[in-house]
């Protein structure tokens, strides 16, 4: 153990130093190569614009070759694979993409990952709303706030068994030791699986995913919120609106942007949940979604390449409408600058 | 934003509300955790007889007990006399009521002699010294089987810390998940800080379609580059001979993963530094090389700190690129991996779950708590990727 804490400092500090070295020693030869003279202007100025040119090449290098070999190069070859068989070496047209459409598996996923981005996105949207407009009233606002956005830190494995425990099920008649049958049985209800419910198990483990990104959302709805100018509100207090008017007349409309912007980077996080199904039920009790039935069929039999490919594509295809907006509104803050 | 607050107040719900509905919701949302913490605490037999919100109550517990034998049995005038403890099996505790059939183990009270029929009597003390007497000897081998209602007093131990982290391995997980997290922190921050630079005071062509394609890469879902990065991964490691599964191979990885959001929070935060400050020190004569080192670093820290944080949590937290590109030996497996691993062998073992996942969990809260402000800073900056 303390070997390998040492060879890993070691490692990391040799990582680090060899990154910054990278940039230390290409900027020096940089210079080298084209050296600027007092004597010989024209050659000087010659130099300096090469030097101009190539310099960002330079810094750039080492960001574009990771983002090419891991990002890039990847979205293309899967795509390729998904036209080839499970081991990747026979072409065999679209023949993984009729197995999609026609495989039950393929078809509970997107069920259920239509299910997930139905429910989750909106719920925590909404509730991070909610807690952002009733913590900013409270003198103690802030200490609740923290507490809403502590899970944030926590794992999707970690949150996966903490809420296990929650959903732990004993027979009847034994004591419960999960929460929400303790409760139950409390009210004189019988206890249950909950996990093992089809079709409700997976509200269950959206649970897990709305109390992680609650927190997200209310941090930034109510930084929103408190960029509303004061004039608006002031004016409709004078004009009679009561607090529900002022709410959902008022303020709704002008962070409406902030919305969209939770709801996206929401909607993407759950197109690839994947830890909560796999620590919560592994797929079973139909609760599979795509990111599972893709990490599934990576390996299932030794792995199939195509079909997984194909899954993974999907996945891909429904985020990039979101991508092309991002796009599109990075490139316009460009032209605005 | 007070005098908004108070102007809705005057107008709004009433205050009580208010305030009731949060704490409502903040203990929503602290139970579950305070759940695991708490059980991760108690001790075995306990977390698997009571529900864990009673741990700060003693709880009631039955629990079977054996008098001692005939031949122990003392003649005191006309009576027969066994004594002892019924705790001598070292469990502790104090007793409530006992009885001598096991449907009804509080049948008598503690304290008070109970006449059993047949000319015998048994006293057990709260604190488990017993009187049994009868007006004949005792017959038989074998001590008299009794059962006991038990009040156990709270108690709390470390033991279910000490056996997951040497016995379960959480432990070297730990260790484990350090040594990919730091270097897979730090790393992305140099390489990405540079390429900010270049992307917001450099010239160059093409730098407009370089700032889209990684705005586009931040939401690529990380899918869609597991296959063929396996493959690679495969090819490299026969091609040297070595394994596919290495730290450096899961270093390279969480670097490019976390690149896109990387530049493009610290492109957003270097582009606005003040125009004047970079012109003035090109004007002095100071290469790029110099003006980043000298200039641009220092005053970015608060967007590196800002990613730092993002990058850490999510390395730390991560499952699905850990199994994929690391092995699944000892050596290797990093928290969430064992945790997983855990949630398959040990299912219904609640004391080692818990603890185990208390200890995954504790370096996030306390890198959240420490540094919550930086977070919701760099949250705010970019809340493109948001996990």
């Amino acid at each position: 153990m303390a070997s390998q804490i040492v060879s890993a400092v070691g490692v990391m500090i040799v990582g680090v130093f060899a990154c910054a070295f990278y940039y230390w020693l290409s900027d020096k030869l940089l210079n080298l190569a084209l050296p600027v003279r007092d004597g010989d202007v024209i050659a000087a100025s010659r130099n300096l614009n090469r030097r101009a040119t190539v310099r960002p090449w330079l810094f750039l290098g080492p960001a574009l070759l990771l983002l090419a070999v891991y990002l890039v190069y990847p979205v293309i070859a899967t795509f390729i694979l998904s036209f080839y068989d499970r081991s990747g070496v026979n072409f065999v047209g679209f023949a993984n993409y009729r197995w999609a459409f026609f495989d039950d598996g393929f078809r509970q996923s997107i069920f259920n990952n239509i299910l997930w981005l139905a429910v989750v996105p909106a719920a925590c949207t909404f509730f991070g709303l909610v807690i952002a407009v009733l913590t900013d009233r409270i003198w103690w606002g802030n200490i609740a706030k923290s507490i809403v956005f502590m899970p944030m830190a926590i794992s999707f494995v970690g949150a996966s068994v903490i809420w296990k425990f929650i959903y732990e099920y004993r027979g009847a008649g034994q004591t419960q030791i999960g929460l929400l049958n303790a409760i139950v049985t409390f009210f004189g209800g019988d206890p249950e699986v909950w996990i093992a419910m089809p079709f409700w198990n997976n509200f269950f483990l959206m649970v897990i995913l709305i109390w992680i990104q609650t927190g997200f959302a209310m941090v930034i709805l109510s930084a929103a919120l408190r960029g509303i100018p004061e004039e608006t509100i002031e004016a409709a207090v004078i004009d009679g609106a009561n607090g529900w008017q002022i709410f959902w007349k008022i303020m709704v409309p002008q962070i409406w942007g902030t919305i969209a912007v939770v709801w996206t980077t929401i909607t993407i996080l759950v197109l690839k949940v994947f830890d909560i199904v796999l620590t919560m039920t592994n797929g079973q009790w139909n609760t599979m979604v795509l990111a599972n039935l893709m990490f599934d069929w990576m390996f299932r039999g030794g792995g199939d390449s195509g079909r997984s490919a194909v899954i993974a594509l999907i996945i891909m295809a429904a985020v990039t409408p979101i991508m092309v907006w991002n796009i599109r509104q990075a490139n316009r803050e460009q032209g605005g600058h | 934003m007070a005098s908004i607050a108070s102007r809705i107040r005057r107008v709004g719900l009433p205050r009580l509300i208010v305030h009731l509905s949060v704490l409502l919701i903040a203990i929503l949302w602290l139970v579950p955790t305070l759940g695991i913490l708490v059980t991760s605490v108690r001790q075995k037999d306990q977390i698997t007889t009571s529900g864990w919100w009673t741990a700060f109550s003693s709880s009631t517990q039955t629990s079977a007990g054996r008098l001692g034998d005939p031949s122990t049995a003392r003649q005191e005038g006309a009576n027969y006399v066994i004594t002892g403890s019924v705790f001598e099996g070292g469990q502790g505790g104090t007793v409530r009521a006992f009885g001598v059939r096991v449907q009804e183990p509080s049948a008598f009270p503690a304290d008070k002699p109970a006449d059993l029929g047949d000319g015998e009597t048994l006293t057990v003390k709260p604190d488990g010294s017993y009187v049994y007497s009868k007006n004949a000897p005792f017959e038989g081998s074998r001590g008299k089987r009794i059962y006991l209602s038990v009040a156990t007093p709270p108690a709390f131990t470390f033991d279910n810390y000490r056996t997951v982290v040497n016995a379960e391995g959480l432990g070297q997980s730990f260790i484990n998940s350090l040594t990919v997290t730091i270097p897979a922190t730090i790393i992305p921050i140099l390489i990405a800080a540079f390429a900010a630079y270049a992307l917001s005071w450099m010239h160059f062509p093409g730098r407009t379609l370089i700032i889209a394609l990684v705005v586009g890469l931040i939401v690529v879902p990380l899918q869609m580059s597991l296959i063929p990065l396996l493959r690679l991964y495969n090819e490299v490691g026969s091609f040297f001979g070595t394994s596919s599964k290495t730290y450096a191979g899961i270093w390279l990885a969480h670097t490019a993963f976390g690149m896109p959001l990387a530049v493009y929070l610290l492109r957003n935060y270097i582009a606005g530094l003040p125009k004047e400050i970079i012109e003035s020190a090109r004007v002095d004569g100071a290469s790029d090389f110099e003006i980043f080192v000298k200039i641009v670093l220092p005053l970015s820290f608060p967007a590196l700190a800002s990613f730092a944080i993002f990058q850490f949590l999510w390395v730390w937290n991560d499952l699905l690129i850990a199994i994929v590109f690391l092995g699944t030996g000892r050596d290797q497996l990093v928290l969430t991996g064992s945790l997983n691993a855990l949630l398959g062998s040990r299912g219904g073992n609640w004391e080692i779950l818990t603890a185990s996942a208390f200890i995954t969990i504790i370096v996030p809260l306390l890198v959240f708590f420490a540094l919550q402000r930086y977070l919701v800073r760099g949250l705010l900056a970019g809340s493109v990727k948001g996990g």
